[in-house]
């Protein structure tokens, strides 16, 4: 837990210095406490600026974004008992991106695409959570990955049904921007919508912790161990889509850290859900604000962060396999 | 206390595994269950668990029909042991058998003291108190088979009900779980296991239930219903008893015949 925290420090403090304009550790302190006190800091205007109405929200959307993101991946791998399960298994990521391109392809505003994503992801994973229940059947949780799978690929044609239609000099890159992922545009207007839903959808979960233990056992023996298997499975889902909707609606759609921040969690604190869905949101808001740094510093244009998760996490995670494997299977 | 059935049918939506059974089960006693494999065993120990819904008839569970019973409430009056198995995640052995306290708690509380106090006891109880802090994945099937056991004896329930417990485990862990199946009969648990081998419903059980392609072939007391021309009728195959000289005790070989 100590190393997940400091992951998250060490970004944070990184996130700040780097950049068109850092701030030094001095500056930032220094602008707190003024804001904490009520007094006019003793930095430059700009620095305040920066931190304040810039980077500021940018950075805290990062780390909620990143933080949501693994632990709806802990949960889904939890309640899946699978370990390569990420949080868009249910087909909230691609609900969310019809959403979204279709509230590009209508012209709409920022807020309404972002509105238009969110209940996309929810729709989507409803309809698949209906479907899945509907259909009788003695693995319930496989039908359900099942359905997740080919409503998640029926999904991603109509996203390519919009590119297809869309116009291609005004739509077509936003579309694209937005289904890369990137958290350049984040105000602190965005922060609101952002942190409501992935505030309760995470205080659900760690409130289910230790009920999550058991939910990862077979279906049979938790229900022989008397938990009512049926309505906890409703709750945890609920609330994983409830945050990775609203994070896929603030920062598009950006892979890997549902799928490997768990991975890295569970070797540092163990697969208890008590001390895992903590430690996943620590080493999550880091890891995303980490990346996020690079997305903005490493070239003269940005990079957009779905492809830098991919390129970061593909290597970290063979590499997982063939080191620490042991701890989870 | 009983954990009853009349004429009960089980089997899912789709097939029906077995009709017209009758089964007790009294605390303080051990049943085994034997048949061939497809029989319905498993379907049977399910149904009789309310994991899943008799097609037929109905389980009673004391005063009361066991589907009347909340998964909480039942889960305090009977548990059940898998075959052991690998988890997906390594949880340490307490976390495990801690699991088995479940149904003591509310929804959202997390282990109290009080229930590390039962896992303490009931892993010491197995003599695996030094596995406490050891991953589940990490320890040898016997010892899996055992903390399995351990989680069960946490729930503090009035019935036992394993499925195929000495399934994959060495000579002498068989001998270990026969007889710890034996001490939870007479520490007063309603014990219920299937089982493969003939010998081990002599090592353990009171009372035997032979059931074949989802009928009752024979059922009662342990040392009048194992008998060679039962075991040959149930298995459809040549069975050899070995009698001890002395004692009387017997034992039976699969194959040739007499």
């Amino acid at each position: 837990m100590a190393i997940a925290s400091g992951v998250l420090i060490v970004a944070l403090l990184l996130a700040f210095a780097v950049g068109q304009y850092p701030v030094s550790l001095g500056d930032m302190l220094s602008v707190l406490a003024a804001k904490l006190t009520g007094q006019t800091p003793d930095v430059p205007a700009a620095a305040e600026n920066v931190i304040w109405q810039v980077r500021g929200p940018r950075v805290v959307a990062a780390v909620l974004v990143g933080a949501a993101l693994a632990v709806a991946g802990t949960a889904f791998q939890g309640l899946f008992r699978n370990p390569l399960v990420s949080p868009d298994i249910l087909g909230a990521s691609s609900g969310a991106a019809l959403g979204a391109v279709l509230g590009i392809y209508f012209s709409l505003g920022v807020l309404a695409i972002q509105a238009f994503a969110f209940i996309g992801g929810l729709v989507a994973v409803a309809a698949v959570y209906a479907i899945g229940s509907a259909v009788r059947a003695r693995d319930p949780i496989l039908v359900l990955v099942l359905t997740g799978v080919v409503i998640g690929a029926l999904l991603g044609a109509g996203v390519g049904l919009v590119k297809y239609l869309a116009d291609p000099y005004n739509q077509l890159p936003a579309m694209t921007f937005w289904l890369l992922g990137s958290l350049s545009a984040t105000g602190v207007a965005d922060l609101v919508p952002l942190f409501g839903p992935v505030a309760l959808g995470t205080l659900v979960l760690l409130a289910l912790r230790w009920r999550m233990n058991v939910m990862s056992l077979p279906e049979e023996e938790a229900r022989a161990l008397g938990v009512p298997t049926g309505p906890l499975r409703i709750a945890i889902v609920a609330a994983a889509t409830l945050v990775t909707s609203a994070s896929v609606a603030t920062a598009g759609v950006i892979g890997w850290i549902g799928l490997i921040v768990p991975h890295i969690a569970r070797t540092l604190v163990g697969p208890d859900f008590a001390r895992l869905i903590p430690a996943a949101a620590l080493l999550g808001g880091g890891f995303l604000l980490g990346v996020d740094t690079l997305a903005r510093s490493v070239a003269a244009i940005e990079i957009p962060l779905g492809i830098l998760t991919a390129v970061v996490g593909t290597p970290f995670f063979i590499w997982l396999l063939t080191s620490v494997s042991k701890t989870w299977s | 206390m009983n954990l009853s059935a009349h004429d009960l049918s089980i089997g899912y939506s789709e097939r029906l595994v077995g009709q017209h059974l009758d089964v007790a089960l009294t605390t303080g006693e051990a049943l085994a269950l034997l048949g061939p494999n497809g029989g319905g065993k498993t379907t049977l120990l399910k149904t009789l668990l309310g994991l899943i819904a008799p097609r037929a008839g109905e389980v009673r569970l004391g005063e009361r029909a066991l589907a009347s019973y909340s998964s909480r409430e039942r889960a305090r009056l009977i548990a059940y042991v898998p075959q052991s198995h690998v988890a997906t995640f390594a949880f340490t052995v307490e976390t495990i058998v801690l699991m088995g306290r479940a149904a003591h708690g509310g929804l959202f509380s997390q282990p109290s003291a009080a229930d590390r106090a039962v896992a303490v006891r009931v892993l010491d109880r197995f003599g695996i108190g030094h596995l406490r802090e050891r991953p589940y994945t990490m320890i040898s099937g016997g010892e899996r088979q055992l903390v399995l056991l351990a989680r069960a004896l946490a729930q503090e329930p009035q019935f036992i009900v394993l499925d195929e417990p000495t399934a994959s485990l060495d000579f002498g862990n068989q001998g270990k779980v026969m007889r710890e199946i034996r001490a939870l009969a007479m520490a007063g648990h309603g014990v219920l296991f299937t089982t493969h081998d003939p010998n081990h419903a002599l090592r353990a059980a009171d009372r035997v239930f032979l059931l074949r392609d989802g009928a009752r072939i024979a059922e009662g007391r342990t040392e009048t219903v194992l008998v060679r021309e039962q075991l040959e009728a149930l298995y459809g195959a040549p069975v050899e008893t070995i009698m001890d000289g002395g004692g009387g005790r017997k034992a039976f070989l699969p194959g040739w015949g007499e």
